[in-house]
């Protein structure tokens, strides 16, 4: 069980999460559009900051290929506000908080010793299917070339 | 590591030496206190290693971090328009820390730009596709934060230190020889 992740053509598990402290988001509410889910281990830590700052950036990217991003961590709905605002981040962020972890392992994506997400991307596309996931080292920021390859290899599967 | 999925060209802002073995590319972003500790770093390399370098920067900036980072960017770029791109880059590294329009528009000022098309390239439609451009191919060659930089194409390990730039500049430099 420890140190898989779900893979390309794995059934996305569905979640039911807060996004913000009153609205809550589930995976099948997004059917119809490719999601980029983004696990990683803690709001406010420098390697995630950038990668989320970089994530802000590149949406306008992401939305050409019909996909939003989504953060998710095990920090809590108050966390995440504060960082989101602090950031000006403009993509909901999922307090993976209660039970803590719980679609983290899901996904593959918990570490189990340090109580937090690992760092792990999942592109998942319109019918909840996963179509590419990628495991980083905690240490090291992913950037976006990844997702970017992976939403352009759908686009072009579908012709 | 990463590598460069956009070769350098022509449409490049480029300084250093034309056919130097080393092409030094940096993704960056003006109001990033990194790339400003950077700054000094590749000005030191460049007279340094005089013969060996052409350095090509990229705009990378993190608007929502950083809300000067675009509108400095495009006034680079429209200094460029009149063949002052280098010096307007120092300039706005070297006041990394006021940056905003008023501090841009009078940087123009200083380096005696015409304010009238300086004016109209800032706001062009042509130069904002430029910086735009420069952002993705920086995101599809794995830039995940500023400063990045290529060697010959390659991402190197820059650690915030002069030595790991010279390092990785050195040893393609001496491969060439």
């Amino acid at each position: 069980m420890a140190g898989s992740i779900l893979e390309k053509g794995a059934t996305a598990p569905d979640f039911d999460l807060h996004c913000t402290p009153d609205q809550r988001l589930k995976l099948h509410d997004l059917k119809g559009k490719r999601v980029i889910l983004a696990f990683y281990p803690a709001d406010w830590s420098p390697v995630c900051s950038d990668q989320m700052a970089v994530y802000n950036e590149a949406r306008k990217l992401f939305q050409q290929h019909n996909a939003e991003v989504i953060g998710i961590s095990v920090d809590s709905k108050w966390c995440h506000l504060a960082f989101e605002q602090d950031r000006h981040l403009h993509f909901p962020l999922l307090a993976d908080f209660e039970p803590k972890g719980e679609v983290s392992r899901l996904y593959g994506a918990y570490n189990e010793e340090e109580g937090q997400s690992k760092r792990a991307l999942f592109v998942i596309d319109e019918q909840g299917v996963i179509q590419w996931s990628y495991l980083s080292p905690d240490g090291i920021n992913p950037g976006a070339d990844g997702i970017l390859e992976a939403l352009e290899t759908m686009d072009n599967g579908k012709h | 590591m990463s590598t460069l999925k956009t070769p350098v060209s022509g449409s490049d802002r480029q300084t250093g030496y034309r056919g130097a073995p080393v092409t030094l590319v940096e993704y960056g972003d003006y109001q990033c206190s990194h790339c400003g500790i950077a700054h000094p770093f590749i000005k030191r390399l460049l007279a340094e290693k005089e013969k060996d370098i052409l350095f090509v920067f990229r705009n990378f900036p993190l608007q929502e971090a950083h809300p000067a980072a675009y509108i400095a960017a495009l006034a680079a770029e429209a200094a460029g328009q009149q063949g002052k791109f280098w010096l307007m880059h120092d300039i706005i590294f070297e006041h990394q820390d006021h940056l905003d329009g008023n501090s841009l528009l009078s940087f123009a000022e200083a380096l005696d730009l015409d304010m009238h098309q300086f004016a109209q390239d800032w706001k062009s439609e042509a130069l904002q596709q430029k910086v735009e451009a420069d952002f993705e191919s920086g995101i599809r060659s794995g830039v995940n934060g500023t400063p990045t930089f290529f060697v010959n194409g390659e991402k190197i390990a820059y650690d915030e230190t002069y030595e790991s730039l010279l390092h990785a500049v050195e040893r393609v430099a001496q491969a060439h020889r």
